[in-house]
């Protein structure tokens, strides 16, 4: 017979956060919270007294909680916490995929493990969602260097658009540079020259 | 020459510059070296990238080596300090709401008055809450230090709240601290924003505080030898550099660039000048060894320095000071520092504890090849502190 446990997720975006219960329930049946606050942190962690807190690496509030393990001293108040030393390798796979968790002492590993897996895989398609993000937008702001340098050759040397990417593109192959290089290379001395 | 990659990670702050100019001006590149540098969003995070092995060396805050030594936080792993960056460079700032309580008390601390300061705050005789970026900071030790002896209560009246640097302007603008001890360039930043005022400067409590180290883990550092010289003599080098007056300007400008501090020149040029805008009225003070990263061996990792940290730290967290004084020691590495920087001529002292807090002026000392100028480096109340004594 095993209780259920309590989760406090430690995330300001939404969407993100509603990802991360998405994926944790297919674990079990939990006790969820989200705080999206980083404000009070530390309060509403003794309050929720969580058995489990799991926290964006990126998030600068991280160290609220880390500051939380130093309570299995004689000087602290009772919040005992601390990264998860039963196991250095699921630890890293967490910090690797942009996750820290902050385990309850005492708490078996068994029961903590399925729940972990689960953050560590949403945490790693949130990096890769990221990576495919900025991958797109570094696409499209090339398209539009690329455009505006193809624009600049036909009207400079009255070519057709086709004859003005064959010529860039023949530029880059000789030159062992990218296209996109080329291109703004071309966009930045027009500019100087205008 | 090829040269070979290293990633370093760093915090934001000012005393952040020995990794940054290493790598911008090519002190790392003469020596080899090829930095990555990279930005941490939380001192615990940047820890623990170091523990597993995601970045080789840090910036780091000198008690977290000392922390992990005596088993406090984190996983277990040690790490070493291979040689001190910064001395000093902490504010303290209070709330416009705090600052008007000490005035309707009558009093009028100076800014580089440590007692007056210390004073004004115990007479308020009520809990303070007070930001500081990670439990194991030298900002921390700092305010214990100068609350304790300052006649607050600190086991009943001290509640040291954990808030990362760059939230502290927010947090002490909404209320949630009373006052804050913080790395530039936050406390300036702070100013500027109109959020408080700065009410003494951290070497004012202690004029010679190791701040950050330059801290590996202790087993990268035994079997990478000649990287870890590379990577110290770089810094070395870079922290030489910054000890030149002439070279603030250029420092400040590659600061304030985004990848590294993301702030304007104006506000990362304080620390490094020393002429501090203490509040929104624009009153300003210069402030002797604000931040220092070379003069009077500031680089060299005394022993004395790690068992000071350790005995403090063993005192706040109830474990036994001599044995946590003796293991914070061997987590100053004088004697990779010895090994790795006299070839290049960094003055060595002739021992690698001395007592801390016994020179009130500029001393000269032994080293290997003559003599260097130490200190000062007294505390505000004027105690010394007797590495070999570590329980008084």
């Amino acid at each position: 017979m095993t209780a259920k446990l309590t989760i406090l997720i430690v995330e300001p975006d939404k969407t993100r956060a509603d990802a991360i219960i998405d994926s944790l329930i297919a674990t079990g049946d939990h006790h969820i919270r989200v705080l999206s606050e980083s404000t009070g942190l530390a309060r509403s962690v003794a309050e929720l007294n969580p058995d489990l807190v799991l926290v964006d690496v990126a998030n600068p509030s991280r160290d609220a909680i880390d500051a939380l393990t130093l309570a299995s001293s004689p000087l602290e108040r009772p919040v005992a916490m601390f990264v998860d030393r039963s196991d250095d390798g699921l630890t890293k796979a967490a910090i690797e995929a942009g996750v820290s968790a902050y385990v309850v002492d005492g708490m078996h590993p068994d029961r903590i493990k399925p729940v972990l897996d689960a953050a560590i895989a949403r945490f790693h398609m949130f990096s890769r969602m990221r990576s495919e993000l900025q991958a797109t937008k570094r696409a499209l702001e090339e398209r539009k260097i690329l455009d505006r340098a193809k624009g600049i050759l036909m009207r400079a040397r009255n070519m057709s658009e086709d004859e003005a990417y064959a010529l860039i593109r023949k530029t880059a192959m000789s030159q062992n540079k990218k296209i996109a290089d080329v291109a703004q290379a071309l966009v930045t001395a027009s500019e100087l020259l205008s | 020459m090829r040269t070979l990659p290293l990633s370093v990670g760093f915090m934001p702050l000012v005393d952040a510059a020995p990794l940054i100019i290493a790598r911008e001006l090519g002190f790392a590149e003469e020596e080899g070296l090829a930095l990555n540098l990279q930005s941490a969003p939380s001192w615990s995070t940047l820890r623990d990238r170091l523990i597993l092995g995601q970045i080789e060396a840090a910036h780091m805050l000198s008690p977290v080596p000392v922390a992990m030594a005596l088993g406090l936080g984190g996983l277990p792993t040690q790490l070493d300090a291979l040689s001190v960056l910064s001395i000093n460079g902490n504010v303290i700032g209070i709330s416009n709401a705090l600052a008007d309580e000490i005035a309707s008390l009558g009093a009028t601390p100076d800014f580089l008055d440590a007692q007056a300061a210390g004073k004004a705050l115990a007479a308020l005789n009520k809990p303070l809450r007070i930001g500081v970026p990670f439990p194991f900071s030298m900002h921390a030790e700092l305010l214990h230090y100068w609350l304790s002896a300052s006649g607050l209560n600190v086991a009943k009246s001290l509640d040291l709240r954990t808030i990362p640097p760059l939230l502290m302007a927010d947090a002490i603008t909404a209320g949630e601290v009373d006052a804050f001890c913080v790395g530039e360039p936050w406390g300036s930043i702070t100013v500027e924003q109109g959020g408080g005022s700065l009410l003494l400067p951290g070497a004012a409590i202690w004029q010679f505080a190791p701040e950050k180290v330059l801290a590996v883990r202790r087993d990268w550092a035994a079997s990478e030898d000649d990287l870890t010289g590379r990577l110290m003599r770089a810094v070395w080098k870079a922290g030489r550099w910054l000890g030149r007056v002439d070279k603030r300007a250029t420092a400040s400008e590659i600061l304030s660039w985004p990848e590294y501090l993301g702030v304007s020149t104006e506000i990362t040029e304080r620390a490094l000048t020393g002429n501090l805008l203490i509040n929104a009225r624009g009153k300003s003070r210069t402030v002797p060894r604000m931040m220092e990263f070379f003069d009077g061996a500031a680089t060299f990792p005394w022993k004395s320095q790690g068992a000071w940290i350790g005995a403090r730290m063993a005192a706040r967290f109830g474990l036994d000071r001599a044995q946590s004084a003796a293991k914070a020691a061997a987590v100053f590495r004088s004697d990779l520092y010895r090994r790795h920087l006299g070839p290049l001529g960094a003055d060595l002292p002739a021992a690698s504890e001395k007592l801390e807090g016994a020179l009130s002026s500029p001393t000269s000392a032994a080293t290997d090849s003559g003599t260097l100028i130490l200190g000062p480096d007294r505390f505000f109340d004027d105690q010394v502190f007797d590495p070999r004594r570590p329980e008084c």
